[in-house]
C-alpha cells in the first residue's frame, strides 16, 4: 500500500514562498510517520529537512502538525491516521528555519524565565531527602514533559502575546512548585504570576489537546494560579492590608 | 572564532556533567551539541542507575565493594578494577547529588530512593524513576546547566578536532541551521559524544548515535580501546528495535519460547532471566537459531503475571511503547522481542580522570573506554559511568587548565583546520560518482549486525572487513550531495558516514584479532575465554592501511579471573 505525503517546503535562502510537495511512500506494517519521512530522505528527496533523534517519543524533536493535529511524527502510526493522504506541516506560530524545522530559540529562552530548577528547602541531608510516593504523585504527570513545544505552538494566547510564557514553561514551573522538596515557591510564583504568566491563560485547552504526553497543562496552570492567589492573600494578611477583614 | 577555557562536545549526561564540574571549578565553559541537549540519547535510558544504597528490601547488605565485584565479574574480568572501584565508590554520592538537584526518583515504602534488581547484580541496586530514569536525569542535569547559565551551542556538529603540536586545542563546528563553519578554541576539550549504535542494524539507539566523536578522537591521535566489545540487549521490540528495559525482567518478567518454556532456566539456573545481557542475548539467539523462536526472529517477554497495577506504576512507558510500536498491551499479552545492538563497551582510551593520551583531549561517557565495563556492561552501570566520569573529567580540566602557562595558539592552526573541513564539504557537494550514501549506510549496518554480531566466526568477520573496505572505496565515489546551506541532512549524514565506516573497521579488526570468547565477544571458533593470551585491552590506531592493533594489560586489584556462572 502507498500513502501520499504532502509536505510543507520552504527554504528561506532561495524560496520566496512556501509550497507543498507530494511524495509516494510505501507503507509496511508498524511504520510511523517519521519512518515515512526518513524513507523520503533516503530514497526520494535528500533535500528535505526535519528533526528527529530517539524515534520513540521521548526526546521531543519531532513535534509537527500532521493532518491538522499536533503529533510526534515518531509516535504516530501511519495506519492510525486512517487516511492514504498525510499532510505534514511545521509547528505553527514558530518561525520556519527550513521545511519542517522551526526555530525553538524563543521557547528555550522563555523556559529560563521560570527558574526551571529545583531549589533546596533548607540544608541538605547527607543522603537523599525523603519523599513519599503520595507526594511524588503531585508531579507525576508534569515531569513527563519532553519540551516538544507542541503546546506552545497551539496556544492562542501565545500567538497574540509574544511575552506570554506559555503552557510548557508554566508546566515546568509547576513541576517545581508542586514538588515537596522545593524551597523557592515564593520566588518562582512571583515570576510566573505576572501579567505574562498564569493570568494570561484563559483555559482554552488547546495545549491539552496538543500534548503528545497527555499532560493537562491547564490543571498545572490552575494550581499555580491558586497557589499564587493564596500567596498574595498571605502577603496581604501579613501586612495587615486586609483591614481586619477575614480572608481565605 | 569562539573561545572558552573548556569546550565540551555533547549535551548528554556525560557532557553536561563535565560542563557543570568545569564551571563550578571556575572555568568558562561552552557546550557544543549536534542537538538541543534534552534531545540527547541519555534521555532514552529507561531502567535505572546503579549505586549500593541498600534501600530495597533484601538489599541492606549491599556495599560499593560488592557492586565493584559484580561489575568486574559482569565484565568477564576485562574491566580495570581500580577504575571500577572508583566508580562504585562514588556511586552513592552521585545519586544523592542527583536527588538533591531534583531527580524525581521512585520511592520505597519508607520514602527513600527505590531500587530494583538488574541482571548480574547480587542485590537490588538499580535506582529508578519509573521506566524514564534517563529522561529525568537528563532534564535535571539540563536544569542545573540552565541555573549556571552555561553557554550552549545547539545544533552545531563537530566536524573535526584541532591539534597543535600534539596538543588538542579546539574543533571545527558546522552550524546545521545556517550551514556556517566556525572554529572553537579551548584549553581543554571534553568529548561526551556517546555511542555508535547506528553503525549497526537493529540498534536500540537514538538515530543520531553515529559515534563520530570517537572517530574524530581516533584521527586526532587517541587510540580506540576494546572496540570489539559490542553489547546486544536481549529485549528490543521486533521491527523498530525500540528497547524494553531490563527493568521489565527486574520486576519479574519471563522470557518464553515457542514451546512455552521459560528457557532461561536452562542457561542460568540460579538467576534465570536476570543473567547478564551477553548471556541472555545469546540464549535468545540460540533459541531462535534452533527453531524454538517465532517466525525465526523473536521470542516473548511475558509481564502479565506482574499485574496491571505494577505495570502501570513501574513500567508505564514500556507499556506505551508496546502499544504504539507493536500493537501489544503487555497487561493482556506477551511482548515480541529480539536482541538488538545496544551499547559500545569500547571507545576512546581514557584513564579514570577522562584523560586521553592526547594532551588537552578528554572523554567521558559512552564514547570513552576507561574501562569499567570490560567485555560486558551491566545494566544500570552506564548512566552511572556518564555522571561519575563526566564529573571527574570536568574536574580534571580545571586542574589541567589552571596548572599551566598558556601561550596563544597561532591563528593559522585554526584557519588550516577550517580550510580542510570546508574543502571536504565542498568535495561532497561536487561529488561526481554514482554511489548513494544511504545505500552504503544500510549495507554497513546489515554487515555489522549479521557478521560481527552476537555470535562471531572468522569467516564471516573476514567477509565483513572486506565489505567495509569496499564500502569505504564506494564512499569515495558518492553522488553529489544535494540541497543548500540550511539544515542539510544529506550533507550531515554523508559527512558522518565516513567516520562510521572507520568505527566499523576498528570493531571488525579488533574482533578478528581476539581469538577467544569473552563477555559480548562470542566466537564459535574460539569458544573459551583465554586469560593467558587475551586478558588484555585492545588499542587501535589509524593507519592508511586500516587500524593497527596493540595491547595493554588489565589492571587487577582484588579479584582474580574465575569462571562466570550465574
Ligand atoms: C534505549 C536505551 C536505554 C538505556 N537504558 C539505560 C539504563 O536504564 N541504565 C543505564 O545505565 N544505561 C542505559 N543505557 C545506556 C545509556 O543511556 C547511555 O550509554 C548513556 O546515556 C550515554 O550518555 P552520553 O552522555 O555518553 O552520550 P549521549 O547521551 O548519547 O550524548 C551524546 C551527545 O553528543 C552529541 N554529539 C555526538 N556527536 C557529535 C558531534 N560530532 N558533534 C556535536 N555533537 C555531537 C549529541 O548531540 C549528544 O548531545 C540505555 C541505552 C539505550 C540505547
Ligand atoms: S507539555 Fe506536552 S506539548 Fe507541551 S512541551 Fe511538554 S510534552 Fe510537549
Ligand atoms: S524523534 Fe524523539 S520524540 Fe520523535
Amino acid at each position: 500500500m502507498n500513502v501520499t505525503y504532502t509536505v510543507f517546503r520552504f527554504d528561506p535562502s532561495k524560496d520566496k514562498e512556501s509550497r507543498y510537495e507530494a511524495y509516494q511512500v510505501p507503507v509496511r506494517e508498524g511504520m510511523t510517520v517519521l519512518d515515512g519521512l526518513l524513507y523520503i530522505l533516503d530514497n526520494v528527496d535528500p533535500t528535505l529537512s526535519f528533526r528527529f533523534a530517539c524515534r520513540e517519543g521521548v526526546c521531543g524533536s519531532c513535534a509537527m502538525f500532521i493532518n491538522g493535529s499536533y503529533r510526534l511524527a515518531c509516535q504516530t502510526q501511519i495506519k492510525d491516521l486512517k487516511s492514504d493522504r498525510i499532510k505534514i506541516e511545521p509547528l505553527p506560530n514558530f518561525q520556519v528555519i527550513k521545511d519542517l524545522v522551526v526555530d525553538l530559540a524563543v521557547f528555550f529562552e522563555k523556559l529560563e524565565k521560570a527558574m526551571p530548577y529545583l531549589v533546596a528547602a533548607g540544608a541538605l541531608p547527607e543522603k537523599e531527602r525523603l519523599q513519599s510516593m503520595e507526594q511524588r504523585k503531585q508531579i507525576n504527570e508534569v515531569i513527563d514533559c519532553i519540551l516538544c513545544a507542541a503546546c506552545q505552538s497551539a496556544c492562542p494566547q501565545a500567538w497574540t502575546n509574544k511575552d506570554f510564557l506559555g503552557p510548557a514553561v508554566l508546566t515546568k514551573a509547576y513541576r517545581f512548585v508542586g514538588d515537596s522538596r522545593d524551597g523557592a515557591q515564593r520566588e518562582r510564583l512571583k515570576l510566573v504570576a505576572g501579567e505574562d504568566g498564569v493570568w494570561r491563560c484563559h483555559s482554552v485547552f488547546n495545549c491539552v489537546e496538543a500534548c503528545p504526553k497527555k499532560i493537562n497543562q491547564t490543571v498545572a496552570i490552575s494550581r499555580l494560579k491558586r497557589k499564587a492567589f493564596v500567596q498574595k492573600l498571605k502577603f496581604w494578611q501579613r501586612d495587615g492590608a486586609t483591614n481586619g477583614r477575614k480572608v481565605g | 572564532m569562539v573561545i572558552h577555557d573548556v569546550i565540551i562536545v555533547g549535551g548528554g549526561l556525560s557532557g553536561l556533567r563535565a560542563a557543570i564540574a568545569a564551571h563550578d571549578g571556575g572555568l568558562d565553559v561552552g557546550v557544543v551539541s549536534q542537538v538541543y541537549p534534552v534531545r540527547s540519547h541519555s534521555g532514552a535510558a529507561q531502567g535505572g542507575i546503579n549505586a549500593a544504597l541498600g534501600n530495597a528490601e533484601g538489599g541492606e547488605d549491599d556495599n560499593p565493594e560488592r557492586h565493584a565485584y559484580d561489575t568486574v565479574k559482569g565484565s568477564d574480568f576485562l574491566a580495570d578494577q581500580d577504575a571500577v572501584e572508583v566508580m562504585t565508590g562514588m556511586a552513592p554520592g552521585i545519586i544523592f547529588e542527583m536527588e538533591h538537584w531534583g531527580v524525581p526518583f521512585s520511592r520505597t515504602k519508607s520514602d527513600k530512593i527505590a531500587q530494583r534488581p538488574f541482571g548480574g547484580g547480587a542485590f537490588p541496586r538499580t535506582c529508578f524513576a519509573a521506566d524514564k530514569t534517563g529522561r529525568f536525569l537528563l532534564h535535571t542535569m539540563f536544569e542545573q546547566m540552565l541555573k549556571r547559565h552555561i553557554k550552549v551551542y545547539p545544533e552545531w556538529l563537530m566536524m573535526s578536532l584541532v591539534v597543535n603540536d600534539g596538543v588538542c586545542c579546539g574543533l571545527v563546528g558546522y552550524h546545521i541551521p545556517t550551514g556556517e563553519f566556525e572554529s572553537f578554541q579551548g584549553k581543554a576539550i571534553v568529548l561526551g559524544t556517546g555511542g555508535y549504535g547506528q553503525v549497526y542494524a537493529r540498534s536500540t539507539n537514538t538515530l543520531i548515535n553515529s559515534g563520530s566523536g570517537m572517530a574524530h578522537a581516533y584521527h586526532a591521535g587517541a587510540p580506540l580501546k576494546d572496540m570489539e566489545f559490542v553489547q546486544f540487549h536481549p529485549t528490543s521490540l521486533i521491527g523498530s528495535n525500540i528497547l524494553v528495559t531490563e527493568g521489565a525482567r527486574g520486576e519479574g518478567g519471563y522470557l518464553i519460547n515457542k514451546l512455552g518454556e521459560r528457557f532461561m532456566k536452562k542457561y542460568a539456573p540460579k538467576v534465570v532471566e536476570l543473567a547478564p545481557r551477553d548471556m541472555v542475548s545469546r540464549a535468545i539467539q540460540t533459541e531462535i537459531n534452533e527453531g524454538r523462536g517465532f517466525d525465526d526472529s523473536y521470542v516473548l517477554l511475558d509481564l502479565r503475571h506482574l499485574g496491571k497495577e505494577k505495570i502501570l506504576e513501574r513500567l508505564p512507558e514500556i507499556r506505551e511503547h508496546s502499544i504504539h510500536f507493536v500493537g501489544v498491551d503487555p497487561i493482556v499479552a506477551p511482548i515480541p522481542i529480539q536482541p538488538g545492538q545496544h551499547y559500545s563497551m569500547g571507545g576512546i582510551d581514557t584513564d579514570f580522570d577522562g584523560q586521553t593520551p592526547v594532551p588537552g583531549l578528554f572523554a567521558a561517557g559512552e564514547c570513552a573506554c576507561v574501562s569499567v565495563h570490560g567485555a560486558n556492561r551491566l545494566g544500570g552501570n552506564s548512566l552511572l559511568e556518564t555522571i561519575v566520569f563526566g564529573k571527574r573529567s570536568g574536574e580534571k580540566t580545571v586542574q589541567y587548565v589552571k596548572g599551566r602557562e598558556w601561550k596563544p595558539v597561532p591563528e593559522g592552526v585554526f584557519q588550516y583546520a577550517l580550510d580542510i573541513v570546508r574543502a571536504r564539504v565542498a568535495a561532497l557537494f561536487q561529488g561526481t560518482g554514482q554511489q548513494e550514501p544511504a545505500a552504503i549506510r544500510a549495507e554497513m549496518k546489515e554487515t555489522m549486525f549479521f557478521k560481527v554480531g552476537i555470535f562471531r566466526e572468522r569467516k564471516l568477520m573476514d567477509e565483513a572487513l572486506k565489505r567495509i573496505a569496499e564500502l569505504q572505496e564506494r564512499y569515495r565515489h558518492l553522488r553529489a550531495i544535494k540541497g543548500g546551506k540550511i539544515f542539510n541532512l544529506d550533507l550531515c549524514r554523508a559527512y558522518e558516514l565516513r567516520y562510521m565506516l572507520d568505527l566499523a573497521e576498528a570493531i571488525a579488526a579488533g574482533a578478528i584479532a581476539r581469538q577467544e570468547s569473552r563477555g559480548s565477544h562470542s566466537r564459535l571458533d574460539f569458544n573459551k575465554r583465554d586469560d593467558h593470551n587475551w586478558g588484555k585491552h585492545t588499542l587501535a590506531y589509524p593507519t592508511p592501511e586500516g587500524p593497527r592493533l596493540s595491547y595493554r594489560p588489565v589492571t587487577f586489584t582484588k579479584w582474580q579471573p574465575e569462571e562466570r556462572k550465574y
